[in-house]
């Protein structure tokens, strides 16, 4: 493990989604709850691009073209919601929003 | 050199990362996201994706995250976050075992496979050299690959992206006259733990 090599990246890309993953079970905010998600898809990202450069392939890079796309959709309705939630409740937490529950 | 300009930036993401999930002030938090996606960007330059680094800094750290913070400035959630107390029992410590469990179960494949299984890419490598001896630019190999193999893939993004701000825009637009209540959670006062038996005996007659 010399060399730059993808299997750094992916170590690296593990790493960071996992403290997203742990972040997003733990936390009850739900704004930073969205930032851990970006976390995980940026942890994806990494990995794809890492992979790319590995395997010589611009294939991951688009991949990679794509996730951002939707990550920032995601993030505008994601937080539109929680706008709306907002407005009408002050100060929700994600354990506030339980009226779905049975 | 790239192996330097690599632990410097993975410190970097991992620091922010590790401080976005343990910091009690949201905007502690988005700022610490900034670091973590500016550490992205540098990694995405140390294997030549010159366009995605661009796209990171312009889109991440300069679109999404400015959103995060308008949206928490907007809201005046600005405060900060008591983190000592654990409302559910033992969601902390399930928590961070499964991030580790996540963790290990990673990490086995990687070391297992050596990080690397597939053949490398004869359609479409990065390396590709032009007509003319040099290289092509990453923003050009892109665009080729996008706009011939996945040009519907393209066109899907594109309608995503306009239903996802028409959807925000009805969403979050203010809506004049009597707003229907959420309905409030029965037990958390004394009137609706009334209003709530007084419905249900209604039903029940």
């Amino acid at each position: 493990m010399g060399e730059l090599s993808a299997t750094w990246y992916l170590l690296l890309s593990a790493a960071v989604f996992s403290i997203g993953a742990v972040g997003l079970l733990v936390r009850r905010n739900p704004l930073i709850m969205f930032m851990c998600v970006e976390l995980m898809l940026n942890a994806v990202n990494l990995a794809f691009v890492g992979m790319a450069f590995g395997l010589n392939d611009i294939g991951g890079q688009v991949a990679v073209f794509f996730v951002m796309v939707v990550a920032a959709a995601e993030v505008v309705v994601g937080l539109a919601i929680v706008v709306a939630i907002m407005r009408r409740r002050e100060g929700t937490t994600a354990d506030d929003l339980s009226v779905l529950r049975g | 050199m790239t192996e330097i300009i690599f632990g410097i930036s993975a410190f970097i993401v991992l620091v922010g990362s590790i401080g976005v999930v343990l910091s009690r002030n949201p905007v502690h938090a988005a700022l610490f996201l900034i670091q973590a996606l500016f550490g992205v960007a540098v990694l995405f330059l140390v294997v030549e994706a010159h366009f995605l680094a661009a796209i990171q800094v312009i889109v991440y750290a300069g679109a999404i995250v400015i959103l995060f913070l308008f949206v928490i400035m907007l809201l005046g959630v600005d405060r900060y976050e008591d983190l000592r107390v654990d409302p559910i029992m033992g969601q902390r410590p399930l928590a961070v075992v499964a991030g580790a469990a996540i963790f290990g179960l990673l990490l086995a494949v990687i070391l297992s496979v050596d990080g690397l299984t597939g053949e490398a890419s004869v359609t479409s490598p990065i390396d590709r050299v032009g007509p003319d001896g040099n290289s092509v630019a990453d923003a050009r190999q892109l665009a080729d690959t996008i706009f011939t193999d996945h040009v519907f893939a393209f066109e899907a993004t594109g309608l995503l992206l306009t239903v996802a701000v028409v959807g925000a825009v009805v969403m979050a637009r203010k809506i004049s006259g009597d707003l229907q209540p959420l309905p409030e959670i029965p037990g958390q006062n004394g009137e609706d733990a009334e209003l709530d038996e007084a419905d249900d005996a209604e039903v029940g007659e």
